[in-house]
């Protein structure tokens, strides 16, 4: 029997069908699978249509597939718009309070009249849906029972109820086997990118509100005592950098979140971080634009902007991870980096990872340190734009005995005043140009460019971001070569020129109509020969990239 | 203790600056007699004339951006609560450029000091209008005179829940001096507007010479006692302005935000 199970569970918006997918999610998450949701929804509160589409498999996913083995369906416009990509082994479960179906394998659940007769109340319907579905695969009452029991802390007996009816009253088709591995949690990229935060020491997370970045407020506020962290949602976001900006020349590690609209606005102050040296961290989750764009969906249309983002000549790193665990791993290492070199720093994520649920190994947070930038030794008078050989100037702050701790966003010398002589201006840019030659060093030291796949294949896939998941899935299954670039700025040059070695023919796999991140590779001489563009605003699926493979 | 630096100081000869200056740093001196630690002070400002002014204080300051000031200053007190922050911006700065952070840091009651060196016109870009040049400011953008009415400050701090709420006047600096004391010790959101002729584009010493006068400072919780001495004067600037009042309009206590905020259980 296969071990690798796609659900898809659609209704309008306001009927539930996130929730019961994740719960769905759990209890395959509890039999050991490996799982991965696709949330698909729209810019409204309540109609449209709403999808879920679960990944649950023995091995790690990190992207949905087009095909379902089993269709959830809340309405009816959820088997219209679905039932095309219903395997032909497949099943439909369906409302039959409010569907009727006939000619396909389907198997309906009477929603309304078993919480009806279990004295429950309407919105307890997905519960039973959620119960039906495990009792028709195979699930055991105990496991349900368990899940639901902390899934609900309200009403719990009264869920527990409704559930046990529309359990008794379901058939089980097949039987979901266990795999032999332990459950792991589930996470979202959001979530997940701020645990690695945390974990690096972060003091203060502050951001106005932006889909799809908006769950890192939402889980970080929800959490700031447990996490020992300020929180703080300000006017807009040109507030926003500039308050973390401030923060973060106190002395508190800082971190924002925004999406691309956002991004333009603070764009002022990542270049003010940059002159002034101040450790900035923008965690940037593209969205599919430009304008407001398609505001719930995802693209990779900003990564020329976050390498040019801010005036002036600007010293960054822009890191892209691809999956939950990166994003967790490479937001703590981006805070240590932005505080070791006191610089800005753009953590290039996408809806596809902000917002879709992975399951995850914490072993990552092993990983990150609460890492200590240059601090000033005490010794004689501070300056705070010290000339040094690595051009990182010692750190101190406002606060402590004996320093003046001047900060300036005009050019400046040593100590922080105001200067506009030739010599100094040119003196003080080539202090921040060795920092730079210091940070290219640093990425060679990172593992920034992650290869998969057969590692000897002549053919080779460049990825990045979340187009990660679905292109290794093809090129393991393909025995092609997989290469994904997660430093981008400073590009780590010799590490991409080593993964290329012995490629013959590189095929490019972008979210964006412009191949942004071929023309990046084009400053450093290295051209596709194939490009697979998707604009659509949906992520890439396995099954096309195999097919226009 | 010295509280100048070596930077050559850029300001006209005669600027009303050097009279904030002055009371600034007799305030400086008296927080610092008084108990508040030096290290603790922050000075933030942003672009113009008036900004300058921390290149010529031997103390911790932080340049932001053109409008940014109030932001950062908030920020940086969120980042350590233990700072006493003031703000010294321009008018183009805080009513123009950054008008919404003022708004929000009055709402929000942010334990901040914000003071305006409100000279009413963009001086070191040679003088354009700002929000509250008068109706009919002529300046290099405006050769036959602004068509805009000026916006009264005061009036929008108030509207904006602001617990602090003063004006002064750069040529009596020992009036701005106590003023400044007063504002710096305010639990919570501070602001005073500072009238500072420019004497290069927009000489309004001898207007205000005839105008200001220090008002009886009186029943300070009332927002509409404070509305009506806010009233007495709209940043017009002609005949029918008689009297220019200056001192404390408006103060009440009210919990500051990042005490709020910050609240550890």
């Amino acid at each position: 029997m296969k071990k690798d199970f796609s659900i898809l569970i659609g209704g309008a918006a306001g009927m539930g069908s996130r929730k019961a997918g994740l719960v769905i999610a759990k209890l395959f998450s509890g039999l050991g699978y490996r799982i991965f949701i696709y949330d698909d929804y729209q810019s409204l509160i309540r109609g449209g249509h709403n999808f879920s589409q679960i990944r649950a498999s023995n091995e790690k996913v990190l992207s949905h597939r087009k095909k379902i083995d089993f269709l959830l369906a809340l309405d009816e416009l959820t088997i219209k718009k679905h039932q095309a990509d219903l395997d032909k082994e497949g099943i439909i479960i369906y409302n039959s309070d409010k569907i009727s179906i006939k000619d396909k394998k389907t198997v309906g659940i009477a929603v309304e009249t078993i919480v009806k007769k279990a004295g429950g109340i309407p919105i307890m319907g997905n519960t039973a849906f959620v119960a039906g579905f495990a009792k028709i695969i195979g699930i055991d009452w105990k496991a349900l029972k368990k899940l639901l029991k902390k899934e609900f802390k309200k009403s719990q007996e009264l869920n527990l109820k409704v559930a046990r009816k529309a359990f008794d009253n379901a058939k089980s088709l097949i039987k979901i086997k266990k795999i032999d591995q332990l459950p792991l949690p589930l996470l979202t990229g959001n979530e997940a990118l701020s645990l690695g935060a945390v974990k690096a020491g972060l003091d203060f997370y502050t951001a106005y509100p932006m889909t799809p970045a908006t769950g890192i407020l939402h889980y970080l506020s929800g959490h700031k005592k447990e996490f020992n962290i300020a929180v703080a949602q300000l006017e807009n976001e040109v507030g926003i950098v500039n308050a973390a900006i401030g923060a973060a020349y106190a002395g508190a590690k800082t971190m924002v979140g925004t999406s691309g609209g956002g991004f333009a606005l603070m764009t002022e102050g990542f270049s003010l971080a940059a002159q002034s040296e101040i450790p900035l961290v923008v965690v940037e989750s593209q969205r599919a634009a430009p304008a407001t764009g398609v505001p719930t969906y995802t693209g990779q249309g900003d990564l020329l902007f976050a390498l040019t983002a801010g005036h002036g000549d600007i010293l960054r790193f822009v890191i892209a991870p691809g999956d939950a665990e990166e994003a967790c791993f490479w937001s703590g290492k981006i805070l240590n980096l932005s505080w070791q070199y006191q610089t800005p720093s753009i953590l290039l994520i996408d809806k596809e990872i902000s917002e879709s649920t992975f399951s995850f190994d914490n072993n990552i947070l092993n990983e990150i340190k609460d890492g200590k930038p240059l601090f000033w030794n005490k010794e004689g008078k501070y300056f705070r734009y010290k000339k040094t050989k690595s051009g990182i100037s010692p750190l101190a702050f406002p606060g402590e005995k004996n320093v003046i701790c001047k900060s300036n966003s005009y050019e400046h010398d040593e100590f922080g005043i105001t200067v506009e002589d030739e010599e100094s201006v040119e003196e003080m840019q080539n202090k921040r140009l060795r920092k730079f030659q210091e940070m290219r060093k640093e990425v060679e030291k990172l593992k920034a460019v992650n290869v998969y796949g057969k590692k000897t294949a002549k053919k080779a896939i460049i990825a990045w971001g979340s187009t990660k998941g679905p292109a290794k899935e093809v090129a393991e299954k393909l025995g092609v070569k997989m290469i994904q670039p997660v430093i981008l700025e400073p590009f780590p040059e010799k590490q991409m020129k080593q993964a290329l070695k012995g490629v013959e023919k590189i095929v490019l796999i972008e979210t964006n109509s412009s191949a942004q991140l071929g023309k990046l590779l084009n400053c450093y001489g290295i051209k596709a020969d194939k490009e697979i563009l998707k604009y659509n605003a949906r992520p890439f699926l396995p099954e096309e990239i195999e097919e226009k493979l | 203790m010295k509280l100048e630096t070596y930077a050559e100081n850029t300001w006209c000869p005669g600027c009303s600056n050097f009279g904030i200056l002055t009371a600034l740093k007799e305030t400086i001196f008296s927080l610092i007699a008084e108990g508040i630690p030096k290290e603790n002070i922050v000075i933030v400002s942003e672009i113009g004339c008036g900004s300058k002014i921390i290149d010529y204080l031997n103390l911790n300051s932080f340049s932001s951006l053109h409008g940014r000031p109030i932001i950062s200053a908030e920020g940086i007190k969120l980042g350590n609560p233990n700072l006493k922050l003031i703000v010294c911006a321009g008018d183009g700065g805080i009513y123009n450029e950054g008008i919404a952070h003022l708004i929000h840091a009055a709402k929000r009651n942010s334990d901040i000091t914000v003071l305006v060196h409100n000279n009413r016109t963009f001086a070191l870009t040679t003088g354009q209008f700002t929000a509250t040049s008068p109706r009919g400011f002529k300046g290099k953008s405006t050769p036959e005179g602004s068509v805009e009415q000026p916006i009264n400050p005061l009036k929008l701090v108030l509207a904006s829940n602001g617990t602090f709420i003063a004006r002064g006047y750069a040529l009596k600096p020992s009036h701005l001096k106590d003023l400044i004391i007063k504002a710096v010790k305010h639990p919570g959101f501070s602001f005073v507007d500072i009238l500072q002729p420019c004497i290069s584009f927009f000489d309004t010493t001898s207007f205000y010479n005839q105008r200001v006068y220090e008002m009886k400072e009186k029943d300070l919780d009332s927002q509409k006692e404070a509305l009506k001495k806010i009233e007495e004067w709209d940043y017009s600037e002609n005949n029918d302005s008689k009297k220019i009042p200056i001192g404390i309009f408006y103060k009440v206590q009210k919990p500051t935000y990042e005490k709020q905020l910050l609240r550890t259980e």
